[in-house]
């Protein structure tokens, strides 16, 4: 378990290195000089200059890159060209906002998603169980900010139950904070669950039909017991590794989702970024997102090979 | 073999869609530029069948032309994906194990690792908003995504006795790739193809609506959602219209793509 541990750190170490190297590059090409984009055009040459090594653009592009990814090694992300403060402040302000969002529509999409997955699954080829695969169909079929816009216009506008958007803060209570985030959470884990149970009916159909689950009906449990003892646990692994995969989905899709409900998050941060060609904040906040994507797949493989050894093996 | 309905109804919703953007090639209800001021935001019924936008432009005419968009975004998007994809994948379960092998595995899962949706960002933020950029975008993302189900499907072809025998006959192995790993594979392909499609509908949809996708005066499903968004109230059915062709579109496909799996891939029909 170690020796596959300390492979899969290094493949882990090896991939950020080189998403750093692309994420940096491919901002480098980006056509615009930050300084000049900032002053206007009717700057004079030498206050443009005096930006550009105020921002540090007069050194070499290798220069910056290494100052940045040493930097970011010890969590400083550069200073933000147009806010003039430390990136990481404004990542770190964002993220309050994002962070919990995910993990808010996540845990709906889980709650929702696994027990309809399993009531399929044991109603297989039932009314209830066609029932379900046509909706989560169609659950799949909905673009999630096209869902928020309706969810606004019936729960927001319609209804008055929640505001169409903005978020008050978390200093105006836990209450209203989760309140304000709802909506897109809903949003969000919905379209999600849809995806979800069906993994999760898949999965628990597939383990319901293995020989150890006959053995185990076979030594006298009830039907119950089996499917709480035997099957549930062993069809929620694949399950696990979707929920995984689909932090880091939901993370970047926030992104769109935080454009509709006007939301402070990081999607907000890296939209200005790219218009206000403030490269460092896009830079660091897409490199942000990327650690994150790469890093849950990481401890997703970890824990697939606790819980499986056979699963050691493969490098 | 008896076809399942659900490969029926998701064709004839795709039909429906491809249709409707091969009609709007030559002939729209109204001209999608066409402003008719007196009747701003009329909702469905009467001369504009769909309803009108803020602008006054006919709705169902500019639903036909964004689906002309949705498609050929996706389909190139999804033919650039294959075309790409599939001979990496092909020469990587030609040369398992080997450095070719690894290099190509480790780029998809490098490209895997990014989220589509930030990948879009940063190829918009260097190109600039456009639909060939979107096209590249969801492109980009597509080859690692075939090139895994080429080499998946490819690698457990090589074990088997006949390709043993191409061998021995003195094929090479880009010859015994192409007459036989390829046509094998084949319903692999057009399973992951329509998929992909479907996937490449929402993500054009998702680019368009944040003002990276297609920009005007192209009509865009995902540009016409956002800019229903704030007269929502006003006029529901601008939001209402575009999100259910998306929504009709993609099912359609899906519908389709699943159906083709249980009758192209008899080991997974037991699952249902």
């Amino acid at each position: 378990m170690l020796r596959y541990a300390a492979t899969r750190l290094g493949s882990l170490v090896l991939s950020l290195w080189v998403a750093s190297i692309v994420i940096f590059f491919t901002l480098e090409i980006v056509p615009g000089d930050p300084a000049t984009f900032m002053l206007g055009l009717e700057a004079s040459p030498e206050s443009v200059d005096a930006l550009r090594r105020e921002l540090g653009l007069d050194e070499a592009p290798i220069t910056r890159y290494l100052s940045w990814v040493t930097g970011m090694l010890i969590g400083d992300f550069g200073t933000s060209y147009t806010y003039r403060v430390p990136v990481g402040e404004l990542i770190a302000a964002r993220i309050t906002v994002s962070l919990p969002l995910t993990l808010y529509a996540m845990a709906l999409a889980a709650v929702i998603a696994l027990p309809v997955g399993m009531i399929a699954a044991a109603r297989r080829g039932t009314l209830a169980d066609v029932a379900i695969m046509g909706v989560t169909q169609v659950g799949i079929a909905l673009p999630n900010f096209w869902f928020a816009m309706l969810l606004v216009f019936f729960f927001a506008i319609g209804l008055g139950w929640f505001s169409a958007g903005g978020f008050p803060g978390w200093e105006a209570g836990l209450g209203a904070g989760l309140k304000a985030l709802t909506l897109p959470a809903l949003a969000l884990g919905l379209t999600q669950a849809a995806i979800m149970s069906r993994v999760m009916r898949s999965s628990m159909l597939e383990t319901l039909g293995q020989d150890y689950i006959r053995t185990a009906r076979a030594k006298g449990l009830s039907h119950a017991q089996v499917t709480r003892r035997h099957a549930m646990r062993n069809a929620l692994i694949p399950v696990m590794t979707i929920v995984g995969l689909q932090f880091s989905f939901l993370l970047a899709n926030a992104i769109i989702i935080e454009n509709v409900f006007f939301l402070p998050g990081l999607g907000r941060l890296i939209f200005q970024g790219i218009t206000q060609r403030d490269l460092v904040v896009v830079e660091s906040t897409v490199m942000l997102l990327v650690f994150t994507a790469i890093t849950v797949n990481f401890l997703v493989d970890l824990a697939y090979a606790a819980i499986d050894p056979r699963l050691r093996r493969r490098g | 073999m008896r076809l399942p309905v659900s490969i029926w109804i998701g064709a004839a919703l795709t039909t429906i869609f491809v249709i409707g953007a091969l009609v709007s090639l030559v002939w729209t209800p109204f001209d999608v530029t066409d402003l008719d001021i007196q009747a701003r935001m009329a909702p469905p019924g009467g001369a504009h069948l769909l309803g009108t936008d803020h602008l006054g432009r006919d709705i169902l005419s500019m639903v036909m032309v964004g689906a002309r968009t949705s498609i050929a975004v996706a389909i190139v998007a999804v033919v650039v994906g294959m075309v790409v994809g599939v001979p990496l994948g092909l020469h990587a379960a030609a040369n398992r194990g080997g450095l070719i092998d690894d290099i190509i595995m480790r780029g998809n899962d490098l490209v895997l690792a990014f989220p589509p949706l930030v990948v879009a960002i940063l190829i918009t933020a260097v190109y600039g908003p456009s639909a060939l950029n979107a096209i590249l975008a969801i492109a980009l993302i597509n080859i690692p995504v075939f090139a895994r189900v080429t080499r998946g499907g490819a690698l457990s072809l090589w074990t088997l006795d006949y390709i043993l025998a191409a061998r021995v006959a003195g094929k090479g192995k880009i010859r015994i790739s192409a007459e036989h790993i390829l046509p094998n594979i084949a319903n692999l392909l057009i399973v992951q193809g329509t998929i992909s499609f479907s996937l490449g509908i929402i993500a054009e949809a998702g680019l368009s609506y944040v003002g990276l996708g297609a920009q005007p005066p192209v009509p865009s499903w995902g540009r016409m959602l956002a800019e229903s968004q704030t007269l929502i109230s006003l006029a529901p059915h601008m939001a209402v219209i575009p999100g259910l062709a998306i929504v009709f579109m993609v099912l359609g496909l899906n519908l389709m793509g699943d159906g083709l799996r249980d009758v192209l891939d008899p080991r997974l029909r037991r699952d249902r």
